[in-house]
């Protein structure tokens, strides 16, 4: 791989009272969207505003195109944010803000509305160029924040949390215009997000953060499938999490004992496990098979239904295993239905020793 | 219901009262500066402007107008500048002893001005400043400051933490960001605080008593020429600065509220 456009390289940064980013490593290619997601507080804006310089990292070193920019005030770099607060300039009509950029590095008016207008015309605002911003509606802002920090044609736009004030409908279409515009730009977009279905719906890549530290960082699929840790397994998806000690292991199969019985799960050779270790079982709530007939054995479980979230052609059932904890079995509608009124019922689960992952516990 | 309009009727009479107490004298004032006697009593001795003709023939009272007219200019000018960078050193920064750095800049106006007009003497009077009209202007630019930093701090805080720093994101700095944001953002509070300062200006008598020595601006002579004599004329100056006072401070008020944030409707100065 060719020297990726931007390295973060064991970043830190500390405040007065607490660390808020602690040694961070991530390498970003160059045209890829790539997604910072975590918890509020997880350190995953301070990052991105150390990539924008708007924050000096405490110690280690960002490199843009190889380039050292600790040191290089925000207003020398070229690296437009997009805000959560959008951040308009509230005085000046749609077309001074998107040529804000343009003016600031002193080309001509003219020129500047010559290059300004394409951009109102790709995201669709052209007829509201002499607007205020005031009189514009979410969506429209939204459009004007994109188009302001596209216009200087950067090689990475970072996005902070942009479509967390728009409603529900509008941010299933920004994200879709999000990911066409990105492939079609072919810069790279580093996108900041406390929600999984947003940054697994656009991203390449995900990199998730907790506390301040990267947690896992890979395509969605791959956090989805094989989370990294017990942080992961919570934050991403819904998995059923089985605590457990290994028994023993034997042909890639591990036998763990939990309290709901003898789990098989397959063995993870990268965390070299012995007998008595402290593991985790993580089963995916699509994973797990529902079923009336009563559970046999291992890797199964029952429990009694209470409770039924219905998503469109999905349904999550969370049962009762008996013991204060609940399992969600994620399943589609017409499975369900031969099922019948589940509500209250005794269902067993089942799940094939290939769809577990396993986690060493500390 | 009766019950509640009788008490809502007797709050409208209060209010009314009151207001009536407090334009009173104002009121009476402006009344008699058009009457043709000479001394105020009822009943009216006949519709007249001849008081405001006289007021104006005098010398004295043309050049205090003058020096009050200098007076409320610079000062207001100077007071708005060091108040638009004492107010964005506030909002920009965070510093030690900032809280003592606030205390201190608010508190002139609450320093009785009499203190404040023997102190001003006398420090002006040491090094040398003391008895011209540049004193007044520096008296009064000390004096008026708080109000126009309070002005422009507080259109500060309305203003979205992260615009300054979107307009860096874009490539401005730190000069420029002031020039095309900050300056802009802040400019119905610029222009509030220049009117608002100037009407204090023109208003304030005491501490320009004491620091303008022979250089006397307008209400300096109208408490001149009450020691010396009861003259109409008073009234009629006394209108005119009324008057004067009350358009700034409106206008100051107006200008304000105009152009309010979000306020959808997309007024302008």
């Amino acid at each position: 791989m060719a020297e990726p456009l931007l390295v973060l390289d064991g970043v830190v940064k500390r405040y007065d009272d607490h660390t808020a980013v602690h040694k961070i490593d991530l390498e970003i290619a160059a045209g890829e969207f790539i997604a910072l997601m975590g918890p509020s507080g997880c350190g995953k804006t301070t990052t991105l505003r150390m990539i924008a310089g708007l924050e000096a990292p405490s110690e280690g070193e960002i490199r843009l195109r190889g380039r050292r920019m600790n040191d290089v005030a925000p207003w020398e770099r070229d690296t437009p944010l997009v805000w959560q607060s959008l951040a308009l300039f509230p005085f000046m009509s749609v077309l001074k803000n998107v040529e804000f950029g343009l003016k600031m590095r002193n080309i001509p008016a003219a020129e500047r509305t010559k290059k300004a207008m394409p951009w109102l015309e790709r995201v669709g605002i052209a007829k509201y160029r002499d607007r205020k911003v005031d009189q514009l509606s979410g969506g429209e802002r939204q459009r004007v924040a994109l188009a302001r920090a596209l216009v200087t044609e950067p090689e990475i736009l970072l996005l902070d949390e942009p479509l967390s004030a728009l409603d529900a409908h509008l941010v299933i279409r920004m994200q879709a215009e999000l990911k066409q515009l990105q492939q079609q730009l072919g810069i790279t977009f580093c996108y900041v997000t406390h929600s999984q279905s947003e940054a697994f719906a656009m991203a390449d890549r995900v990199a998730i953060m907790a506390e301040g530290r990267l947690q896992q960082v890979g395509p969605p699929r791959e956090v989805y499938r094989a989370p990294a840790n017990r942080f992961v397994a919570e934050f991403v998806g819904a998995n059923n999490l089985l605590s457990g000690k290994v028994k023993s292991i034997a042909q890639g199969i591990v036998m763990v004992e939990t309290a709901a019985g003898i789990m098989r799960a397959r063995e993870n050779p990268l965390l070299a496990l012995l007998p008595s270790d402290m593991v985790t079982v993580v089963v995916s709530a699509d994973r797990a098979v529902v079923s009336d007939s009563a559970a046999d054995g291992e890797n199964s479980l029952s429990g009694t239904v209470i409770g039924e979230q219905f998503v469109g052609a999905f349904v999550t059932l969370h049962l009762d295993l008996g013991d204060g904890r609940t399992f969600r079995a994620q399943l589609q509608q017409h499975a369900l239905e031969p099922l019948g009124q589940v509500r209250g019922k005794r269902l067993s689960l089942r799940w094939k020793p290939e769809h577990t992952v396993l986690l060493k516990d500390k | 219901m009766k019950a509640d309009r009788i008490i809502s009727l007797a709050f409208k009479a209060y209010i009314w009262l009151a207001l009536l107490f407090v334009f009173a004298p104002i009121l009476t004032s402006f009344v008699f500066s058009f009457d043709a006697n000479k001394f105020a009593a009822i009943p009216w001795g006949g519709f007249s402007t001849k008081w405001y003709a006289e007021a104006f023939a005098d010398p004295e009272i043309a050049k205090s107008l003058r020096n009050t007219v200098i007076v409320a200019l610079s000062s207001s000018i100077l007071a708005t500048l060091i108040g638009f960078t004492a107010a964005y050193t506030d909002y920009r920064y965070d510093f030690f002893g900032k809280r003592v750095y606030l205390a201190l800049a608010f508190i002139p106006p609450t320093i009785p001005v009499i203190i404040l007009g023997v102190a001003m003497l006398v420090l002006l009077g040491r090094i040398g400043l003391s008895g011209q009209l540049h004193s007044v202007i520096i008296a009064h630019v000390v004096y008026s400051l708080p109000f126009a930093m309070a002005l422009i701090r507080l259109r500060l805080s309305q203003m979205n933490k992260d615009l300054e720093a979107a307009a860096w994101n874009l490539g401005a700095s730190q000069w420029r960001a002031l020039k095309e944001i900050i300056i802009p953002f802040c400019l119905p509070a610029i222009f509030s605080a220049l009117f608002l300062t100037k009407a204090v200006s023109f208003d304030e008598y005491a501490i320009a008593w004491f620091v303008s020595g022979f250089n006397e601006t307008l209400p300096v002579r109208i408490l001149i020429l009450l020691q010396r004599e009861v003259s109409p004329k008073v009234n009629a100056i006394g209108s005119l600065v009324f008057i004067v006072s009350m358009t700034l401070v409106m206008l100051a008020q107006i200008v304000f509220l105009m152009r309010e944030p979000g306020s959808g409707k997309g007024k302008r100065i």
